[in-house]
């Protein structure tokens, strides 16, 4: 089996003449956190998407722990999640029972029991017996990460883990997601527009841009490379299309 | 901690979506109050007629029953289309397609669970009717016997597979296409011969009418009703043609998947 847990080749993605991800490659190794980072438009959504099996590419090849997710996805879903703020879970149902749907559906062991866990872990007790719908956007985002890691996947897909969080709430989940990694030996992906929390978290970072992998490479490399003092710059750098100094590493416009 | 998920079918991820459609009914008083309404008022309606026509109708009066058992009947087939239809559309409506494909459940698993539930909610509603007209009309429908067994589930097979179709179509075009859920099936009503013979619909209409598996049920239905006679041959036309219209209804909506998967649906459901 490869060391890579993604690997993508050649993959890019049409809707109509509108070429979403174009001719992308990258992989993520085993037991890293990556970003995948870019502006409005950029693909991330659509790469995450094709990860996860919900959307088909119109050409290349994704493959996950092995497996080319076009034609075999269902070997390894369950040993995947996913979380994203932007996609909600039924709002009538308490948060209790969709996590139990969910851990039925990831064919979770002691169901209850990894419910009481994660409702410890993630701060979320209290909150069991409300329905979903009654929450506010952080708790929601909290509820969202328990669902992605109820099945303790050794891949986890996180679309703005942090979305909604006020600071502290923010910072509590970094620390679990980072702490979790290490226990797990899990890999971790996610989309993030939160600099910071990139910088923190993350061992490697692929840049898009319109479609395209423009850059990738650990944080502090690729913030010494554009000659800026953190990664939100280099962010702006990229997506603003500002070319590279190559002879004084410096960012020019 | 995690048990096997590779497996291509799993009664456990079946139940699971079973065990979220029954905690919403659970969680609404208007959607269980949904379920009785509608049947109970079509039978109160169809009972007063009934007592008109039993003086008014040589017809009617020949089996007194006729009216109630196809109106009871007629709502096995409309709760079946509603229970696959209205239960999909509640995952468009909480957005959680994406969470639910990127979990191990396949869409035919989906499709399964959302039978049961249809069969759940559909015996629910009628059984109450069925049940109140006893008292109220001194109409049992429990009297055809074991033949409504046959009527039931081919009437509510007939209705999953429009209910599964209106789901594909929800799928593609979004919530616009809602109201498909609540109208679709009221096309075949009149060449179903609901409360009436099939002969009696011009010519040229009768064939279309003997496409459908309601055709045969409600006219074997009237075969016990006016004649006494147990009339298998048109229950097997019926089952036969169900299996076709249910392979149909499971290929639409698979397809429909699929074609969500290529265009991006999954993850921005809406109007």
């Amino acid at each position: 089996m490869s060391a890579a847990v993604i690997e993508v080749r050649a993959l890019t993605k049409c809707y109509g003449d509108v070429r979403a991800i174009s001719d992308i490659d990258f992989s993520v190794a085993r037991g890293s956190t990556s970003a995948l980072l870019g502006g409005n438009g950029a693909g991330k959504t659509t790469t995450l998407a094709i990860l996860l099996g919900l959307l088909m590419p119109t050409a290349g090849c994704i493959r996950v722990f092995g497996e080319d997710m076009s034609r075999h996805r269902y070997r390894v879903l369950g040993r995947m999640n996913f979380s994203s703020p932007y996609v909600d879970l039924p709002q009538r149902l308490t948060v209790a029972e969709n996590l139990t749907v969910y851990a039925h559906l990831y064919g979770v062991q002691g169901v209850r029991k990894r419910i009481r866990m994660l409702g410890d872990e993630l701060e979320l007790s209290e909150f069991m017996r409300r329905p979903y719908r009654s929450l506010s956007a952080g708790q929601k985002t909290r509820v969202s990460l328990a669902k992605a890691l109820l099945n303790e996947p050794e891949l986890l897909l996180l679309d703005e883990p942090t979305a909604s969080l006020d600071p502290d709430s923010a910072d509590r989940v970094r620390s679990y997601l980072m702490d979790y990694q290490r226990r797990r030996q899990a890999t971790v992906f996610f989309a993030s527009h939160n600099m910071p929390e990139v910088e923190r978290l993350c061992d490697d970072v692929i840049m898009l841009r319109r479609g395209r992998v423009v850059n990738r490479g650990m944080p502090k490399a690729l913030i010494a490379q554009y000659g800026r003092d953190n990664l939100e710059e280099v962010f702006l750098d990229i997506a603003r299309d500002t070319d590279i100094d190559s002879t004084h590493g410096q960012a020019v416009q | 901690m995690n048990g096997s998920t590779g497996e291509w079918l799993s009664f456990r991820r079946i139940g699971a979506m079973v065990l979220r459609y029954l905690y919403l009914l659970r969680s609404s008083g208007p959607r269980l109050l949904e379920l009785f309404y509608w049947p109970t008022v079509q039978l109160v309606l169809w009972g007063f007629i009934t007592q008109f026509f039993m003086t008014n109708s040589t017809w009617v009066a020949q089996a007194s029953g006729v009216l109630l058992a196809a109106v009871l009947l007629w709502d096995v087939m409309f709760r079946g289309q509603l229970g696959v239809s209205l239960a999909f559309t509640e995952e468009m409506y909480s957005r959680n397609l994406g969470h639910l494909f990127v979990s191990p459940l396949r869409p035919y698993e989906l499709v399964t669970a959302l039978l049961v539930i249809s069969l759940v909610r559909t015996l629910i509603g009628v059984s109450a009717a069925a049940v109140l007209a006893i008292p109220l009309y001194h109409y049992s429908i429990f009297e055809l016997g074991l033949p409504l067994l046959t009527f039931f589930f081919n009437l509510i097979v007939m209705g999953w597979a429009i209910g599964l179709i209106v789901a594909a179509l929800v799928l593609r075009y979004g919530l616009g296409a809602e109201s498909l859920a609540w109208v679709a099936i009221f096309a075949v009503a009149p060449v179903s011969g609901i409360y009436y013979p099939i002969a009696v619909l011009p010519g040229w209409l009768q064939p279309v009418a003997w496409l459908l598996p309601s055709a045969y049920v409600f006219e074997g239905m009237r075969a016990i009703m006016f004649d006494s006679l147990v009339r298998f041959d048109l229950m097997v036309k019926a089952a036969a043609l169900n299996a076709i219209y249910l392979a149909v209804g499971v290929g639409v909506f698979l397809y429909s998947f699929r074609v969500a998967r290529r265009r991006g649906t999954l993850l921005h459901v809406g109007e």
